[in-house]
């Protein structure tokens, strides 16, 4: 019987060499599974911006291995053990005032993984660009379009199936403050539509700074990340009272509008 | 009478000599007689347009069979023990004969009654609170969930890939080898998408193919001034929520659709089921609460419905059905079964 079916297999493999009779593949060849970097598996010698995501707790470069030295502003320790986010829908506009917006524009980053830190927006215009804007999370239109691939597979953990949709940004720990089991700290901000959607469109400034992109110049934005800012502006996080938020509601749309500023400039290396 | 009998025997020969000469070069356990005309999607007659575009997602015969096979494999599970096919029986038109709610992993129960699966292409939300808002999404919802299959999805795609059919599939399917979320759930969809159901005798009726008996008609009657405000033809659902005044089970306190949207006027809501195939789609509710349609018209008639603040106001003061109309009632709604869907040889486990 399994020859019988591995003949037919084989018969078809040939048909279709053969006589070309199947239909042409539905899909072009998607990125594999978990795509560390999938928008930009090369570095572009030009028309490009690269961005660096540069992950902090208030001044300390982060470190992900769960062990509680930071302090955020209510006076909670505590450690990171994930810290991930979507950058999406990146556009640049130049001092001339023309807006580039970046096609497919989905990017995963994971503190945990360095490959995913640095990006690169590749095929723009030269020009000299002067501010950016970018959604921290997914847009409502992706969480509705069925099962997506690269940064947005489902399979790369930033996905609620339940109530499905994606995880904005998700920080993990733990804090002898909490009082979940273990004193563990999860903070995963999801849902796209509604009141308590956890989208936050941001600008971070380019002061003084710009971004000069031609044939040969990739200028480099440095990006800060500050989880402390997640924790303390524009609401002060106590880890006593809001530890596991995992449910979008007032709590996951409030932790929303806390990291909406977690993003700085720092500089940017023409 | 016996002339016609030897009419239908000469004109049974050439099927039956085909059918034996047909076994000689088929293998018995691989009814493999699909063709692409079997898997193309179609808009029943007198149905709206669907809500799934299959042309984002063309049907092929390779795609249909790789969606068939995932949905029928335990590996979907954690410990391969559970596929799709375990709560969704093809005999009870893939909802879950006689289990209250969904059974899973290790012994597990869920919380509510797996549902039947038809139709799916013309739902825009899924699950009984309405949580995952794509056809291609819907079945990663039991893939993930603890008590059902417990899988981690990436971890299932690296045991599809270590497979060794199922790279060949995909690429059968896909035109590369490569396996990923969307193309595993783009051929589910190809096989749960399909699942039309639209050969009831409700459904010859409106096609002149058909006459209801009296009391088959009254029930319909009935269930035109009393039902179909959330029940609408020809889904039979409004696919929307409701709150039906079921008393809420205190060891569960289901807040159905506020799970999702964390309002409040939608507590113990849940999506309005479609009637088709409720002959034989028991137990019924979002929770299985009720064995059998009496029970539920019972529930709708009896005055004692749960009053809460969002109880729909259609039931307000409960729906009146005399016992003739309730036996009208159920004599329509068996009206409803698809003998043809629950018996097509394409939708079993091969």
């Amino acid at each position: 019987m399994k020859t019988t079916f591995r003949f037919a297999v084989l018969a078809a493999i040939i048909a279709s060499f053969t006589f070309g009779c199947k239909p042409d593949p539905v899909d072009p060849e998607p990125t594999p599974v978990n795509p560390t970097n999938p928008n930009s598996p090369n570095i572009p010698t030009g028309n490009a911006i690269g961005i660096s995501f540069e992950n902090f707790v208030g001044s300390d470069v982060m470190l992900t291995d769960d062990v509680v030295r930071y302090q955020n502003l209510n006076g909670d320790s505590f450690s990171v053990e994930t810290f991930k986010y979507y950058v999406s829908n990146i556009s640049f506009t130049d001092n001339l005032g023309n807006t580039w917006y970046e096609n497919e524009s989905y990017h995963l980053i994971n503190a945990e993984d360095t490959a995913s830190l640095v990006i690169y927006i590749d095929s723009m215009p030269a020009g000299t660009y002067t501010s950016m804007n970018f959604m921290i999370g997914v847009d409502s239109a992706r969480n509705v379009s069925g099962a997506q691939v690269g940064a947005l597979d489902p399979a790369n953990g930033m996905f609620w199936t339940w109530n499905s949709g994606y995880i904005m940004a998700m920080y993990e720990g733990h804090s002898p403050s909490s009082t979940a089991s273990f004193g563990l700290m999860i903070f995963h901000v999801a849902g796209f539509t509604g009141q308590y959607a956890g989208q936050r469109w941001v600008a971070p400034s380019f002061g003084a700074n710009t971004a000069t992109v031609d044939a040969s110049n990739v200028p480099l934005i440095h990006m800060k990340a500050d989880l402390n800012e997640w924790f303390q502006s524009p609401s002060v996080v106590d880890f006593s009272s809001m530890n596991v938020e995992n449910v979008a509601g007032p709590a996951t749309a409030m932790l929303a509008d806390n990291f909406a500023d977690m993003f700085t400039v720092l500089g940017i290396d023409n | 009478m016996k002339r016609l009998g030897i009419i239908a025997a000469i004109c049974a020969l050439p099927v039956m000599i085909v059918m034996f000469i047909g076994s000689c070069t088929t293998d018995p356990e691989i009814p493999d007689t699909l063709d692409e005309e079997d898997v193309k999607f179609r808009i029943p007659q007198g149905f709206p347009t669907p809500n799934y575009d299959f042309a984002l997602n063309p049907i092929t015969l390779d795609g249909f069979k790789l969606g068939r096979k995932l949905f029928y494999d335990p590996k979907l599970s954690r410990d391969n023990t559970i596929s799709c096919g375990f709560c969704h029986q093809q005999s009870g038109a893939f909802a879950h004969i006689n289990h209250q709610v969904s059974h899973g992993i290790d012994g597990l129960l869920g919380t509510r009654n797996a549902p039947g699966l038809w139709n799916l292409a013309w739902n825009d939300k899924f699950m009984w609170d309405g949580g995952i808002p794509h056809l291609e999404l819907q079945p990663l919802g039991p893939i993930d969930n603890p008590v059902e299959m417990d899988q981690d999805l990436a971890a299932l795609l690296l045991e599809l890939a270590a497979d060794p059919e199922y790279p060949a599939l995909f690429e059968a399917a896909f035109g590369t080898d490569t396996i990923t979320t969307q193309r595993m759930t783009k051929a589910i969809t190809q096989f749960q998408g399909l699942m039309i159901s639209d050969n009831s005798k409700y459904d010859q009726v409106q096609r002149g193919e058909a006459t209801f008996t009296q009391q088959e008609s009254y029930g319909l009657a009935t269930f035109r001034s009393k039902c179909a405000s959330c029940h609408t033809e020809p889904l039979f659902t409004d696919r929307s929520f409701h709150n039906n005044g079921l008393r809420p089970e205190p060891t569960i306190m289901d807040a159905g659709r506020m799970m999702i949207t964390a309002d409040p006027s939608d507590s113990m809501k849940f999506k309005t089921p479609s009637l088709r195939n409720i002959a034989i789609t028991a137990p019924y509710m979002h929770d299985g609460r009720y064995e059998t349609l009496m029970e539920c018209m019972n529930h709708y008639s009896g005055g004692n419905l749960y009053q809460s603040a969002t109880l729909d106001p259609a039931l307000s003061a409960g729906i009146p059905l005399t016992a003739q109309e309730k036996s009208d009632l159920i004599a329509f709604l068996g009206t409803l079964t698809d003998y043809t869907f629950i018996s097509d040889p394409k939708f079993a486990e091969q």
